[in-house]
This record gives C-alpha cells, structure tokens and sequence, in this order.
C-alpha cells in the first residue's frame, strides 16, 4: 500500500466506514486522513474494537460488588479470592475466522485470550470453550468440527494450561456461522496487577514476542462484518498461531513482571500494533512516539499501513522504567525472543509514528480511542416472534408410545450425546489442578499454595490453605431465540447452578455476546433484550459482569444466527476437598430431586429432536426457587452429605438421571426412579424446567437433607435408588446400561469419523 | 536426594514435577535451564512432559541437542538415575539413551484420559515399591506416544527385560485393544539396557496426590526414592 495514495469514498468504504464516519475524522483532524491513519481509524474504529452498537447497552450491566478487584475496561477483569490471591478471567469471540480456516482461527482465539490473562501479571490455570456448530450433517461440518477442536487442543496443549470445561452445541442456525468463544482464567498475586498503560515522559517503548509480519491484516474489520459468496477470499486476514513462541512469552512475562520495572503492558492482539499504542497512551493520559525501522519484521518492504495493521500473533508492547531497558533484554533472550525498544513515552498526548524518518501517522490519542461514533441504534422486536412462541399447543403433541425409544434417540443425538470425543483432544489434567475433570457440570481447579515455583512468586499461604475455584460455561441458543430475555437469565441462573453442584459459591461472570447484525433493528432488540435478563439475573445471584466482548455480525447471506449470549461464570471453593462430582457413588444410596417438576416443553431439546419443532416459550424462571435449590446444595456438599450432584437441563430429567449413571467412570451403575408427578410423561422426563438438581446421598442421610431443603424453602423430594445393571424410571424406561453407554459414548465419534 | 528437573524451552510439566518432588515427597528439587552444564549435584535427573520446541520439529530432536544434554548422557553413563516423562521420553529416544521411537498415535489426535498399565517388571530403580504385574491407573496426554521398533527389536527387549510398562484393561491384560495409541507390543515405558534410564507416556506427577483421586504415580516416585536412599546408604 503507497503510502501517498489518494483517500476516495471506494478506498474509506473498503476500510469498513460509512461516509459519516469519514466526515467526522476529517473534521476532527482538521485535514484529510493519510492511508496509514485511515487505517487505524478503520480498525479503532471498528465495532470490534469501539463497541459503538453496544457501549450504550453495556453501561447497564451490574459491575461491582466487594469481591471485583477489576472491572471492565482493563485487558480482563479480576475477583477476589483471599489470601493475597485474585483469579482474573475473560471470554473472547473468535467467530468469523474460525469459520474461515478452523485450526487456526480457533487456535489464535485461545491464544489471544491467553495473552490477554497473562498480560495482567496473572499466570493462566485453566482454558474453556464455548463452541456452536451447524447441523451436524450440513457442509463443511464435520471439518469444523475437526478443525476448530484440535486448533483449540494444539495451542492449548502447548502452552500447557489446562482446557477444563466449555459446552459444545449443534444447531442449523450456526450453519454458515459457527461460534468460538474462548475464555481463560489466570491467578494473580493481588498486589501485583498489570495494567496496560504507558506513563512517564521519555520511558522506553519495547516490542517483544514474534516479528510482524504480513499476517491478519484487517481481522478486526473482518469480525465486523457479515459473511458472504466471496467470505473465503478472507482466509489471508486469518492469523496463524505459534504457541511455543508464545509459552515462551509467557515465561519470559511472568520472570519480567517479577521485578518492577515494567509500567504498563498490553498483548497486540486485534489491530496490532495500532491498538496497543493509542490504547496505553490514551490509559496513561500521555502519548506515544515509535519508529516503525525499529519493529522485528518478518519480511522485507512492509508499508507503515501494513506494519501498523498487521495482527502476527504472540506480540506484547510494553513501558519499563527508563535504565531498566538491559533487564528486559537479559529475560528476553534468554527465552530466545525478539525484544526491541521501538519508541518512548510522550506527554502531548499524540502518537506519532515514523518510519524512515519521516512522519506517517501523527493522531491526537483521545479522538481516536474515545470518539469512535456511538450509536444507539433503533430495536424492534422481531414481528415473527410472537407467533412463534403462541404456535405450541403441547395438547396437538402426542405422548410418544415407546419412550425408550425417545430415550436412546437423545442420547445419541449430537447435542445429548456424550463429548469425550471432543475433551479427550484437550490436555485437561496439566498443572495437576484439575480436581473435577470435564464432564460433571463444573470444573473444579485446586489453587496450590503458591502461584508458580517456576518464577520468582514462591510465598505460601497459610498452612490451612486449601481453596479452589470452579468453572462454567453456559447458553441455550434456542431459548434465547424464543425469548432473549428469559434466555440470558436462564443461561446465568445455568451456570450458577452448574458451580452449586460442584459445592462452589459463585463470584462473577464474564461474557460474549454473539448476535447478527446491529445496523437491523430486531437483532439489536435481541440484544438488548439479552443485557436486560443477563443483567436481571446478575444482580439477583450477585455475579457481576468483570469482562466480556461481544460479537456482532454473525450472519451469512443475511440469516442471523440464534442470538447467544454465552455465561462464563467462576465460583469459589474455600475447601477444595468439599467438592462433588455428578455421577452416582454406591449401590443403595437414595436419589432426590430439588426442585419441582413442571409441563415446560416449549424450546426444548426433545421438541426440537422428536417432533421438529421449535417453538413455544422457552422454561421459566423464579429466581427465589432458584436460589433456594442451589444453597441446599451447596449445604449438602459442604458438609457432606451429598455424594452426587447433578442439575437437570437439556434433554430434561430423564438425560440428567441417566448421565449420573453413565458418566461414573469406574464401572457403571444403574437406578430406580419412581417419579409421582401427575404430569404427562414427556414433559416429566424431557421437560427442560430450570431449578432442579439430582443428588444421591447416603440413606442414613436421607432426613438430614430432607430437613435442610425445607429449611431453606426449596423442594426435595425422594425419587428412588442407585443400583443394578437397568435404568429405569417408572414404567416408562427401562434399559440396559452398558447399550445405553455405548451408544451414548461413541455417538459423536460415530457421526464425525464416519 | 536432590532432583533435578530439566528446563526446555516448552516444557510445561516442569512445574508439575517440582511440586510433586518438593511438596509430596519432601525431596530437594530445583530446575536446571537447558543451557547449563552444570548438573547441581542432582541424584536424578527428571526430563518433564511438554512441548520442547513445539514439537515443530521431530518430537525431541531440537532438545536432544540441547547443551545440557551431553551432561545427561555421561551422568547417564555413569549410572546415574534418568527419568522422561512423555516428551521427556520422546528426548530421551532422540539422544540416543532409550532404545526406539515415538510414532504419532494411531487415531492421529491428541490424547488426554486415564488409561491402565501392567508394571512390567518391579525389579529396576522405577518401579521397586510395585507389586509383580501390578496395574497401574495413570493418565496420558499426548499426540506421539505411539512406541515403535520392529518386532526383532522388540522381543530383544522384552527379553532383556527392557519393557517396563505395558498398556492393559484394569484387570491387567495388555490387549490391543487396549492400547490407546498403536504401541507396538503395548508399550507404554522402557528402561536403557543397563536399567538406569527410563522413559514412560503415562504421566506419573498428574496422579500422586488425592484431591486428583489417584495416587498411583506416587510408586514411580517412591521408588526412585528408596531406590536412592538404599545406593546411597
């Protein structure tokens, strides 16, 4: 790109803005934009990195609370956790590339967001994913699939954090838009959070990580747009990933950041280069002056614009104190990694780029970072929505004669059936953390007495130490399409659940809104719709949202995704030996139900699968009886007496009583249910009626928790026993169980390799 | 005892190991940076799990060349105890120390779970607080851990007892089906022929410890320990 190219309105809308947005860069720069700076405008600008659909609706989230250290706008957020500890965590979409060239478009998204944990000071304990896919039998499906799990794997695996948990969904709406979001959370010293900023007139500017190269350019406009016929023409603007390069970068980090010399760090993630700068300068209240000859570049003759742009992974910029500069050097290479200082800190508030001596991009920080248009554009609720959620009348819906039959036909489903297949390619033991391995409706990290023995951070806590974290994340695409209000709520009341059954108390949430296209007023009213529930809901478990992104633009050909607004929620353990798992124990040991069983069959899994439909409203909530059930079982493990937990959620109670048969992986064991409800048989066994939870606890235990459950307000009630080679439930089930686990076990397996 | 565990760059069980030697068995451990020669007078060296190099390369061939290693060979040589540990096996393979090589797993993916193997021997510096055949439960997590020699290769090893560990059901009969990789003969671990070093996939630091429900790995550990203690009384 010449850097003296004429700017036309073709070259401004190639660059992602609308004439008005061009008009107002001009009039605030008193003068016409050169190339160079039309670019950072385009990728500041951009709704990826401004946020200008959303920042208006995002005010409204719930975002403090006495356990927040750090809210939103830093590179993640931080909650508290005692002792002198902090787990920071954050979610992040990486949507269109992995729909573009899945191994990496997947893989770069958990680097991204690892870095983006890391650059705060924290060392990264656990990944998780929240993946959705198309029907599984549409095109290109079974190669995503393939694709993006093992990008996910390959990076993950490398740099030797483990991937936990995540939720991995099929639906048609997703089949020419899939979903990657990726979240990672890191452990920091309380005392020692980074932040990225640049402050301190004349303090070194050092680049440090890979060269630049001609990788990604433009990512960040491309997650700003729609999909269409010409989308793979896009696979150059997709990243590649090196993840060796960048578990040496987060070595080398960690050692630095073990001193004091580092001022302010930021990881050159989406527009590079461009956004690190204006982004420190604009936190530290100064500016910025960097010489381009002066950045690692991986190949010959690269333009300012390109240099500027480019999205070559695992970079991080940061401010040292001045005379501190050999330190930085000595750390970086002894891990064998680029280290140049490419400028200083200014105090005009400018960025001011040159290259070649001559100046290419001189732009006042604040318009840039702070002036990006805000819209607040107009909503509207979809006129087909209605009639979508009225069209169900379950009384036109036969009770189907053999429910076995239903049974089997779930559980080998993609959605119901089990995803070994997929977390079996994720190391998800390294770091010898993970107390509750995937598959039970949390992970559950153990957090050892000191952060790493690998860095200078050696201080044990208190001999007692014994805490633990537990992870989730949750959405129902389907109920957020029915109602996207009730869908958000359902999917944080989810996640809170999920952590209840694991023992743990929940902290906070992060998130990542996935939606079509804003510029429509009925997406935009999904949208807004999904903050007011998610924020409702936030406010009601007392998790406020300390991170998050959100991800417009996921359409194809103008069909909108189902709007998904994904939950990642982390909880707190104090002792990590009081944790629960979700399969049964022993033979003998009673089942009971918390919470009531309801006719709720509109959105659910069973309707959709059996009977083709997708309609009706989706499960309501009460928040109250929510509550009430997941502090008895939070109750229950604690002290003890509760030896599984599992909550009841797609595919209902039937596939919630099953998996705690299936899911035991030493040897399976069967139950008797007798369930009393006079309700009829579908909506008892497949109804997806949010609020109930399985547990099994030992006989002799039986009254206590009876008696705790009505202390609290919450429902129990007997269900029946653990045993035997059968599942059965009433007259309506009753299978063998090591056909159930086969067909359940090698269903995905079966329909992605055949 | 004083255990060394050796740093490439892309190690990622390092930390793992440390732990389990300095927090679980109350032994000396420290890291030794790949570029050092010096072994610290470590009693035995740990090559951990990882991704030395990213595996862009051969799985351990850039770090069978690292400096350190030439000290690892006449430690070896000179009878000291060596374990590898997954990719600390696979560098064990490219130096030269193990006999055979790691494929990349029959199913061509990453594996991560739980899987059994028969001690194949409890006669050696690794395995000596095991009972005769004992079946082990410990977790893999790899993408090459698939063992390969030819079958002449193979028996040679089997009959100078070099086969260590063997993949099997939890009863401890090593069928193929079994084998979670395609190992040859169901290898999971071998020794040199002197029985001094040893390699293994399964990874032993990520099972030592309750609150990970299995303390198997903690025989592996134990035994060079005592094996140690008994040399050096």
């Amino acid at each position: 790109m010449q850097h003296d190219i004429q700017i036309t309105p073709k070259i401004v809308e190639e660059h992602g803005l609308t004439a008005e947005e061009y008009s107002l860069i001009v009039e605030t720069l008193g003068r016409e934009p050169n190339i160079t700076e039309l670019g950072v405008f385009s990728v500041m600008w951009s709704e990826h990195c401004s946020y200008k659909s959303s920042r208006v609706h995002l005010k409204n989230f719930p975002t403090d609370g006495s356990q927040v250290l750090m809210g939103p706008g830093e590179n993640a957020g931080i909650v508290d956790i005692g002792d002198g500890l902090g787990v920071v965590f954050k979610m992040e979409s990486h949507n269109h590339p992995s729909f573009i060239e899945p191994y990496q478009g997947a893989a770069t998204g958990v680097g991204g967001i690892m870095r983006d944990i890391f650059t705060m000071g924290a060392r990264p304990i656990a990944n998780l994913n929240s993946l959705r896919f198309g029907a599984i039998d549409a095109p290109r499906m079974s190669y995503l699939v393939k694709g993006v799990v093992a990008g996910i794997g390959g990076y993950g695996n490398t740099m030797g954090i483990p991937t936990v948990g995540g939720e991995v969904c099929f639906n048609k709406c997703f089949n020419g838009n899939i979903l990657v979001n990726a979240m990672t959370v890191g452990l920091i010293d309380a005392m020692k959070i980074y932040s990225g900023k640049a402050s301190g007139d004349g303090n070194p500017v050092i680049y440090v990580g890979s060269k630049t190269g001609r990788g990604g350019i433009h990512g960040a406009t491309m997650a700003s747009d729609e999909f269409d016929e010409t989308s793979d023409e896009k696979r150059p603007t997709v990243q590649v990933g090196d993840p060796f390069t960048e578990k040496l970068l987060l070595e080398a980090c960690l050692e630095l950041m073990s001193s004091d010399a580092v001022i302010g760090i930021q990881d050159m993630g989406a527009a590079g280069l461009t956004c690190a700068t204006f982004e420190m300068a604009q936190r530290g209240q100064s500016g910025m002056q960097v010489d381009l000859n002066k950045v690692p570049l991986r190949e010959e003759g690269m333009s300012p614009y390109e240099i500027m742009l480019s999205e070559s992974q695992e970079r991080m910029l940061m401010v040292v104190t001045k005379g501190r500069e050999e330190e930085v050097k000595r750390i970086f290479e002894k891990w064998d990694l680029n280290c140049a200082v490419i400028g200083y800190v200014t105090y005009d508030g400018m960025v001011r780029i040159t290259k070649d001596d001559k100046v290419v991009v001189e732009l006042p920080v604040s318009p840039v970072v702070k002036n990006a248009p805000i819209y607040e554009r107009p909503l509207e609720e979809p006129k087909w929505l209605k009639k979508l959620q009225e069209g169900l009348n379950i009384n036109d819906i036969q009770v189907p004669d053999d429910l076995n039959d239903v049974l089997i036909k779930l559980i080998s489903s993609p959605n119901l059936a089990c995803k070994a297949w997929v977390w079996q390619q994720y190391d998800h033991m390294v770091m010898t953390n993970t107390a509750v391995l995937p598959g039970s409706d949390a992970a559950v990290i153990r957090i050892k007495p000191y952060i790493s023995s690998n860095i200078a951070e050696t201080t044990k806590r208190d001999k007692g130490f014994n805490k633990g974290i537990a992870v989730t994340t949750d959405c129902n695409s389907r109920y957020c399409y029915l109602d996207p209000r009730m869908g958000a709520q359902l999917a944080v009341a989810e996640a809170a659940r999920n952590l209840a059954c694991v023992g743990a108390k929940p902290l906070a949430i992060t998130d990542c809104l996935n939606f079509g296209n804003p510029e429509k007023p009925e997406i935009m009213w999904q949208f807004v719709s999904a903050i007011e529930g998610m924020s409702e809901a936030c406010r009601q478990f007392e998790t406020p949202v300390i991170s998050g992104n959100v991800s417009f633009y996921n359409e194809t050909k103008g069909n909108a995704i189902y709007p998904s607004p994904v939950v990642g929620m982390v909880g707190l353990l104090d002792d990590v030996d009081k944790t629960c798992t979700a399969w049964w124990k022993d033979e003998g040991d009673v089942t009971i139900l918390l919470g009531r069983n309801e006719v709720e069959l509109g959105g659910s899994e069973y309707l959709e699968l059996i009977h083709g439909k997708t309609e009706g409203f989706p499960p309501s909530l009460n928040f109250q009886r929510e509550k009430a059930v997941q502090k008895v079982c939070r109750i229950g493990i604690t002290s003890g007496f509760i030896k599984s937990a599992h909550d009841v959620s797609e595919g209902g109670l039937a596939i919630a009583l099953m998996e705690s048969s299936l899911l035991r992986p030493n040897g399976l064991i069967g139950a008797n249910i007798e369930l009393e409800d006079n309700i009829r048989a579908d909506a008892l066994l497949f109804g997806e009626t949010p609020s109930r939870i399985i547990i099994s606890v030992d006989k002799e235990h039986v009254d206590t928790m009876l008696k705790i459950a009505k202390e609290e307000g919450a429902l129990a009630t007997k269900i029946g026993f653990v045993g035997g080679r059968l599942f059965n439930i009433n007259n309506y089930i009753s299978i063998e169980l090591s056909d159930l686990h086969s067909r359940w076990s090698k269903a995905l397996k079966n329909i992605l390799e055949k | 005892m004083k255990f060394g565990i050796i740093v490439f760059p892309g190690s990622n069980c390092d930390d793992d190991c440390r732990y389990v030697m300095t927090e679980l068995m109350q032994q000396d451990s420290f890291f030794l940076w790949h570029k050092t020669e010096d072994l610290n007078g470590a009693d035995c060296l740990i090559l951990p799990g990882g991704f030395s190099y990213g595996d862009y390369l051969r799985c351990g061939a850039m770090a069978a060349n690292s400096p350190i290693m030439k000290t690892v060979k006449s430690f070896a040589d000179n009878g000291g105890i060596v374990i590898g540990i997954c990719n600390g096996f696979q560098i064990l393979q490219e130096a030269s120390l193990l006999p055979g090589t790691l494929i990349r797993n029959k199913n061509l993916k990453f594996i991560c779970k739980n899987i059994h193997i028969r001690v194949e021997s409890n006669n050696t510096p690794f395995t000596n607080t095991c009972r005769g055949s004992e079946v082990l439960k410990m977790p893999i997590a790899h993408m090459d851990g698939n063992f390969f020699v030819d079958k002449k290769q193979l028996q040679k090893l089997e009959e100078s007892g070099q086969v260590l560990l063997k993949y099997c059901n939890e009863d401890g009969e090593p069928n193929e089906e079994f084998c979670p990789n395609g190992a040859v003969g169901n290898v999971a671990g071998v020794t040199n022929l002197e029985g001094n070093v040893c390699g293994l996939m399964p990874h032993p630091e990520r099972c030592s410890e309750k609150i990970l429900g299995n303390q198997d790995g903690l025989k592996i550990f134990g035994s060079i320990v005592s094996y140690l203690n008994t040399k050096n009384r």
